[in-house]
């Protein structure tokens, strides 16, 4: 395909914005478009569960650009719209509001939907965090509520449970998984979090399936656990994860699963191509397709995005990376966790909560986890990108320490 | 150009060091970043614009006309 002349980006969020943003700074000077869902100008997730919900930040401080900024992109924003339809052949958009948009190249980042409960909409009180609009309403309902239930055991559940805290609410944790994030960060880690948790005052309710919200009238008042248990609550959240928000590709002819399917250049079809969360990509140096709901792979894959729009593409194979803050632990993960890896610590301590762990599993590094360590974190993920070198320092063995840590 | 960030909204990512770590550093103690050059040689200001561009805090601004 020819260098195209215009690009219509589907998604006004950071992998959208991103996506702009590096055609234009590569030279792309044809006509730009970019399509909302949302009526905001693009901003930033990852504070919502944490600043904006805490109230430390006003909402508009997510911004992800200045407007003169924005302005200097030379590209048409439209928002408030969301997408129903693609005609692949013709590289045509629908919008609900009936725009019919074409473009030589069409890029779908549109994101994630949240997972709901069974009744959730019929109930106030339950709210999910993808949006601004959604963070904003949980702070609303916070801030006259006394107990909170949060259904979800996964970053997100466990950093609204940190941050709700922090607002005096009393903090109830349902899921599935032994500990906070176990199924990623393994048994100690995880431990280390969920006691973590337990010194602020979060209950923990893990190791059991949630079966439904309990409700009096139109108000929520409770989550039932599988085992009937009912734990009360005038405010749920409920973050159990998230599915791509494709259902308006559905009769595209694009191959969805799990995401948009994309070769390793991002593309899913002639002049169609994926970026950010609903992007499910080859990754060449993991040798399968990879879905990552990472805030830095939005801009990352931006990038590659926009090289292989322009003609310049080369596969896209990063690193991972994810970072969660919670109560005084700044967590970074590089590569992929697995809760069955060996587990040892190069630097720091894990009795002083600062320190570097790596992963591995059959000898072979998958990921460094730090505590408290970001730099040190940092400086370690050469050893991912080139793993058969050794590691500088010898690896100290971490096994759970009765007394230290308690594994739930 | 001049570069300016907010330590504020740092979320110690460390995408700037990867990516110019002629103009970036992390503290030592909680990875926010340091500025170790606000007014970069030109032949860096391919890789600052990048590097504010994907900082996922958004928390590098960047005045072109300094």
């Amino acid at each position: 395909m020819s260098a195209p002349t215009s690009v219509l980006v589907v998604g006004a969020s950071a992998a959208g914005l991103a996506t702009a943003d590096a055609l234009r700074r590569k030279g792309f000077s044809g006509q730009l478009t970019v399509l909302g869902a949302e009526p905001h100008l693009p901003y930033d997730r990852p504070p919502l569960s944490k600043q904006v919900l805490a109230g430390t930040w006003e909402p508009e401080r997510t911004q992800l650009r200045a407007p003169d900024a924005l302005s200097a992109l030379d590209a048409e924003f439209i928002l408030g719209d969301p997408a129903v339809g693609l005609e692949l052949a013709a590289r045509t958009v629908r919008t609900a509001s009936g725009r019919a948009l074409r473009a030589d190249a069409v890029v779908v980042a549109t994101g994630l939907r949240p997972r709901v409960l069974p009744g959730q909409a019929d109930l106030a009180g339950v709210h999910v965090l993808r949006t601004l609009d959604d963070a904003v309403a949980l702070r609303a309902d916070l801030l006259a509520a006394t107990r909170l239930v949060v259904v979800g055991d996964g970053v997100l559940g466990a950093e609204i449970a940190a941050t709700a805290r922090g607002m005096g609410v009393a903090v109830t944790v349902a899921g599935p998984q032994p500990a906070p994030l176990a199924s990623q960060f393994g048994p100690v880690v995880a431990g280390l979090l969920a006691q973590l948790h337990t010194e602020h005052g979060v209950e923990l309710r893990l190791g059991t399936g949630v079966a439904g919200l309990v409700g009096a009238g139109c108000r929520v008042t409770g989550v039932r656990l599988a085992g009937g248990a009912v734990l009360p609550a005038d405010v749920v959240v409920v973050a159990m994860g998230a599915t791509p928000a494709t259902e308006w590709l559905a009769d595209s002819g694009l191959r969805l699963d799990n995401g948009l399917v994309c070769d390793a250049h991002c593309r899913a079809a002639e002049g169609v191509y994926a970026v950010g969360d609903v992007a499910r990509w080859h990754h060449e140096g993991l040798g399968r397709l990879v879905r990552l709901e990472n805030r830095t792979n939005a801009t990352e894959q931006a990038r590659a995005v926009a090289a292989a729009i322009l003609g310049q593409g080369r596969p896209y194979a990063p690193v991972p990376f994810f970072w969660t803050d919670q109560f005084d632990a700044k967590i970074q993960v590089y590569g992929v966790l697995s809760a069955d890896a060996e587990v040892s610590v190069v630097d720091g301590d894990v009795a002083d909560r600062r320190f570097v762990a790596r992963y591995q599993r059959d000898g072979r590094l998958i990921g460094v986890l730090g505590w408290n360590m970001p730099k040190q974190t940092r400086l370690r993920r050469q050893e991912l990108v080139a793993p058969t070198q050794p590691a500088p320092a010898p690896p100290q063995p971490l096994t759970p320490r009765a007394g230290s840590l308690s594994v739930q | 150009m001049k570069v300016s960030v907010d330590e504020a909204k740092c979320c110690g990512a460390g995408q700037c060091v990867l990516l110019a770590p002629e103009v970036f550093d992390q503290r030592e103690d909680d990875g926010i970043v340091v500025l170790l050059d606000e007014t970069p040689a030109e032949h860096l200001h391919d890789v600052v614009r990048e590097a504010a561009s994907v900082c996922p805090a958004a928390a590098i601004e960047l005045s072109e006309n300094a």
